[in-house]
């Protein structure tokens, strides 16, 4: 017996999203303007969309206001450790490859203290879909400066302006061995959802990075306005270029930001280069899972 | 005709602007009501523009607004508004 | 339940500690490890990634011990019973994930294959000085069970103990060794697969609905849930309540804290495990676990034969410590003698339940080889007197 998200949706009067939240927990804590949760409405209806199973479906996410999102939606969620929902997420994957695994998390949980694990969840290609929202700050802990923070930007530990080098996320798990990289802009809603129906489609390692406004630390202290000045700004300054080469989307304080899908290629997945391996090495004798049938589980009669 | 209507969950809405601004139709404007909260939530203000698009509800971070299509037999009522949030 | 034979190598072997462990977690039902090398833990994992693709599992190197000590709990949560390995460093590196498998009740086994410290130490050589850290490394309140075994056979018994606390009590459970009951080679006898009682996942049997994520019946234990099942559960390191929604309020904090506390110090005998030889009426206890052990042993051995009135207490649950069977123990003997590899850890814990009642005197030992015998007998002998 499964769900699919359409059955739920049947209501005419309901919000199509809140088949999928935690409704007892809304309001959220995200600020006026945040973009957080629209970020939500476009994984919910790549949800419906695409007809995913609901029932095998998981939200793993770090700590940050983007890792608050496990906790709002009504699905198997786990909120892990700072940087390590990827880890998490493979050990889920691995010991039940039937399930379908979400990382959904900022991009200072990802990048900076989870960098390691991205990069090798990347290399290994576990199939995971990683939902990335980059608000270029650390958010939930008063707006200090992180990897993807662009060049000059006031944040609480670089009051002067930052000047290091900030990443570029596509590019870098692109050559860390992801299948499927895309960016899009919370403005870019529409497409967006496509992409997070097409990354539940694929194979292995998929990696979508969400810019999204932080109104409260990010944009006020550089004096850029509220989150919806933010929002007209990515209009306005976003160009679509799917197949992009992704060392050309590099962000900066004020340049244009590059958007589309980037990578979509294949190469066997984790699961199955491990099992070819097995079967090369080991041939009849290799014994792919535990036999789940012979456990008791029910112990408490 | 309307082809489709909107449905504002008062109480949710922090008045960010998202959904006045992105409406491809300009069906909506924040009103000078508010909220217990002291925002400004929006109104409809072009109920016949509304085609159900639901690009109000996607872009909504706090899950206040969504749009949908409406049968053309049906009689919608306009920019309906829902005054208590669940 | 009895043991799964898939996961069993009964007979007699000759094997060191580190392969006894591996043996034990395949034959608990162990199926899913992540590791990351470090001597002198290395073997435990080694063995697991050549013997579990022929029992049905699987073993994952991952970058880190950050990643190695989180990557078994979510395997753990998609249903398989799961372990790590390390030493000292890694161990340090593991804290925040023992934490948070405290926190979520999360069922697991943390081996620890204790070596020189602090920092890079002695990678070779034993000490027995990460037993305070097992207790308390992480932050915040928690509370963990840990065992010392003394013998690659103990290695394989404690090993399945351990897996069978973690699923009764759902707490991270240590294996406290050491380098050199890791890489001493010794019998080992495995039994057949229906001698081996494996405590199963209590899973909850009510549905998706009625199940509350951390509702509790009495023994203050929550039954258990998988993802993939159905029940649309949230799992959170933030404190929570029964639903495990974050509720971080004091009310909250204090009832889910002491919660973890109790459910495990409530099973005291249960779990709380020693080895008490000629106490009667010792006038000396030799307290000591692990690799010390087999050295006081032969102290003790010589004393004897010097005429000389003294007990052992064996810890072979460091933690919860046994308490109740040291405060009685006080209140008989002169003086307890508390070898071990470190400079003070665990006598420190006998110290204060002997309570000024009976004195301690601690043989400490710097680590990178085991006491002499002779040490211990002397310090036996000045605490006699």
């Amino acid at each position: 017996m499964s769900t699919k998200a359409n059955d739920l949706v049947q209501c005419e009067a309901c919000n199509p999203v809140e088949q999928f939240l935690r409704v007892d927990r809304i309001p959220h804590i995200w600020c006026p303007g945040c973009g957080i949760g629209t970020t939500v409405n476009c994984f919910t209806r790549a949800l419906i969309d695409s007809k995913v199973d609901l029932d095998n479906l998981v939200v793993v996410s770090g700590i940050g206001c983007t890792g608050r999102v496990a906790g709002y939606v009504n699905l198997d969620s786990f909120h892990t450790t700072h940087g390590r929902a990827i880890p998490f997420a493979t050990g889920l994957k691995l010991a039940n490859p039937k399930l379908n695994v979400i990382v959904y998390s900022g991009d200072g949980d990802l990048s900076a203290i989870g960098g390691n694990h991205l990069i090798h969840a990347a290399r290994r290609n576990i199939n995971l879909k990683v939902i990335c929202v980059n608000n270029l700050i650390y958010g939930m802990t008063g707006g200090q400066t992180a990897p993807t923070t662009p060049d000059h930007i006031i944040t609480s530990t670089s009051p002067y302006g930052t000047f290091d080098p900030n990443f570029n996320l596509p590019h870098l798990v692109e050559a860390a061995g992801a299948v499927y990289v895309a960016r899009w802009t919370t403005f870019h809603v529409r497409q967006l959802a496509k992409s997070i129906q097409e990354a539940f489609a694929k194979q292995g390692f998929s990696f979508i990075e969400i810019i999204s406004p932080c109104p409260t630390l990010y944009q006020r202290r550089n004096k850029m306005g509220d989150g919806l000045a933010a929002m007209k700004y990515y209009k306005e300054v976003s160009k679509v270029k799917n197949g992009c080469p992704t060392s050309e989307v590099g962000l900066t304080k004020a340049g244009e930001i590059i958007v589309g899908k980037f990578v979509d290629r294949d190469r066997p997945d984790y699961l199955e280069l491990m099992r070819a391996q097995m079967h090369e090495s080991l041939g009849d004798r290799y014994v792919e899972s535990w036999d789940r049938e012979g456990e008791e589980c029910e112990c408490h009669s | 005709m309307a082809k489709g209507v909107v449905t504002i969950v008062v109480e949710r809405c922090k008045a960010c602007g998202f959904c006045v601004e992105f409406c491809p139709t300009n069906v909506l404007a924040l009103s000078s009501a508010f909220n217990s909260k002291g925002y400004h939530p929006p109104h409809v203000v072009n109920a016949e523009k509304c085609s159900g698009c639901d690009l109000c509800g996607m872009y909504c971070p706090d899950f206040a607004i969504f749009g949908r299509r409406v049968k053309t037999e049906s009689q919608p009522q306009p920019g309906k508004e829902v005054a208590d949030a669940r | 339940m009895h043991a799964d034979p898939a996961g069993v190598l009964t007979g007699v072997h000759f094997i060191d500690g580190d392969h006894a462990c591996c043996e034990g977690c395949l034959a608990a039902g162990a199926r899913f490890a992540s590791g990351y090398p470090i001597t002198p833990s290395t073997e435990v994992v080694e063995r697991f990634a050549s013997r579990i693709p022929t029992v049905g599992g699987v073993f994952i190197q991952m970058e880190d011990e950050l990643a190695a000590s989180i990557t078994m709990q979510g395997a753990v949560w998609a249903g398989a019973k799961g372990f790590t390995v390390t030493s000292g460093p890694g161990f340090s590196l593991m804290m925040e994930h023992i934490g948070y498998a405290a926190m979520t009740e999360t069922p697991c086994v943390f081996f620890d294959v204790q070596r020189g410290g602090p920092s890079t130490g002695l990678p070779t050589l034993p000490a027995q000085a990460d037993m305070m850290q097992a207790r308390w490394g992480s932050h915040g309140d928690y509370m963990i069970i840990a065992v010392c075994p003394n013998s690659p056979q103990e290695c394989f018994d404690l090993t399945i103990k351990a897996f069978n606390f973690a699923e009764r009590y759902r707490v991270p459970v240590m294996v406290m060794l050491d380098e050199v009951v890791g890489h001493m080679t010794e019998k080992v006898v495995i039994p057949e697969p229906d001698k081996i009682e494996i405590e199963p996942r209590r899973h909850t049997k009510l549905p998706p609905g009625e199940y509350k994520l951390y509702g509790t019946n009495g023994d203050m234990v929550p039954d258990m849930v998988h993802a993939g099942e159905g029940y649309r559960f949230h799992v959170t390191g933030l404190t929570h309540d029964e639903r495990g929604y974050p509720n971080m309020t004091p009310k909250v904090q204090d009832s889910l804290i002491r919660r973890l506390k109790d459910k495990v110090t409530r099973a005291y005998d249960d779990v709380v495990l020693f080895d008490e030889q000629d106490t009667a009426d010792a006038d000396v206890v030799v307290v000591c676990y692990g690799i010390t052990s087999r050295v006081a042993q032969r102290a003790i051995d010589m004393a004897h034969a010097k005429g000389l009135k003294v007990g052992k207490f064996r810890i072979i649950t460091a933690w919860p410590f046994p308490e109740r069977q040291i405060r009685a123990l006080a209140d008989k003997v002169k003086a307890f003698v508390v070898p071990e590899l470190n400079l003070g850890q665990m006598v420190y814990e006998v110290e204060r339940c002997a309570a000024g009642k009976a004195r301690t005197v601690h043989v400490p030992h710097a680590g990178g080889s085991v006491h002499k015998p002779e040490d211990i007998l002397k310090a036996i002998e000045e605490a006699i007197r």
